[in-house]
């Protein structure tokens, strides 16, 4: 898919500066939740095939727990927050009791409500770096959780792009808390309409 | 022990299989998983369909694959190559799922159900019994079809396994 026929790196560069802001506010949220330090790192903007999104957290049949919003406003998109089952007992632990998420194939309706709020006021604070960056209106939807497989939550957020192409252009930022193994995962798929705009807004020549 | 071949069939894509070969797709979530058998040649076909109408199709190249109404006449077609015969097809069908349910309000969270929709009208408009389902629901599933049985196994992460 030729989503963008010219400057091709150089846009790829301002997407992953666009990651890289608003991915970094979301760590600074998320490490003042916690009172602990949040590693970030550097984002990745990929154009991949279907297919290869979910190998991003470990293949289409591993389980993860996801928060998604769909982004409004001047450049619509997809939002994903994707943890691990176990980082997730491990927020949850740090935040509501330390017998927190003992069963792992069900969550308690508190516990996911809780999970729920950590991925919105995390996507708030993305969306809000990055309107503030770029002087457009960005807000989140009401914020919605699955706890299943990669593959299947994901496909959700690749609808706008199935109409153009089989391949989907994702910022990717994964971060780590203190030296514990925690892997998540910030997604933003912004439709494909919206990058001209975002381009537009951050100075980029557009064709 | 005998070792059995799987065939993968991707997001948006499909594939048949004979000969006792086993056809597989992962996480289907809103997308739906489709198969054709014909009992007689045991052929087998399966597409992971991901939105309704190629009406909507903005790419140049069309993945036939990817959209319920052009998907099933494709894969009528690839069957009809490996000897299947089209009177004799049956299908079954999984997914369809609407994984975000309160997402919105937008058209986008009811793809699944209009996903499921889609399928059986293409079906119908092909002459092809639809013989079970396990669609809809809030959750992701995985689904393999034996070229041998006709069976489709379908896993999901918090009900098991179950044959349709």
């Amino acid at each position: 898919m030729s989503l963008f026929p010219k400057d091709f790196d150089f846009k790829m560069d301002v997407l992953r500066e666009v990651g890289n802001i608003g991915a970094g506010n979301a760590a600074t949220a998320l490490s003042r939740l916690l009172n602990k330090p949040v590693d970030m790192a550097v984002p990745t903007v990929s154009l991949l095939p279907f297919e290869e999104i979910a190998e991003r957290v470990g293949g289409s049949e591993t389980v993860v727990v996801a928060i998604f919003l769909r982004v409004g406003g001047d450049a619509p998109g997809n939002m994903f927050f994707i943890i691990t089952r176990e980082s997730a007992r491990r927020l949850l632990q740090g935040l509501l009791s330390e017998d927190a998420a003992s069963d792992e194939a069900e969550y308690s309706e508190m516990e996911m409500s809780t999970l729920c709020e950590i991925g919105n006021i995390l996507a708030g604070s993305y969306l809000s770096s990055l309107g503030d960056l770029t002087r457009m209106q960005m807000y989140p939807s009401v914020p919605s959780i699955a706890v299943d497989m990669a593959g299947a939550i994901l496909s959700y957020g690749l609808i706008q792009f199935g109409t153009m192409g089989d391949d989907a252009l994702l910022i990717d930022t994964s971060f780590r808390e203190g030296k514990e193994e925690t892997q998540g995962h910030f997604f933003l798929i912004p439709d494909p309409e919206s990058f001209d705009k975002l381009f537009r807004a951050l100075g980029v020549p557009v064709e | 022990m005998t070792e059995v071949t799987l065939i993968k069939v991707g997001m948006a894509d499909l594939n048949v299989a004979a000969g006792g070969a086993v056809l597989k797709t992962t996480g289907l979530g809103s997308c739906v998983g489709v198969t054709l058998y014909d009992p007689v040649r045991k052929a087998a076909g399966m597409a992971h369909i991901m939105l309704p109408s190629s009406e909507i199709a903005r790419e140049g190249q069309l993945n036939a694959a990817k959209y319920a109404d052009t998907a099933i006449p494709a894969l009528i077609a690839r069957l009809h190559e490996i000897g299947a015969v089209k009177e004799r097809l049956v299908a079954k069908m999984a997914g369809g799922a609407q994984m975000f349910a309160f997402a919105g309000g937008s058209e986008a969270t009811r793809i699944g159900p209009r996903n499921v929709e889609s399928t059986k009208l293409a079906l119908e408009a092909e002459n092809i019994p639809l013989l079970a389902e396990d669609t809809g629901a809030h959750y992701g599933r995985t689904i393999e079809f034996d070229s041998s049985t006709g069976v489709l196994v379908i896993r999901s992460v918090q009900y098991g396994v179950k044959e349709i």
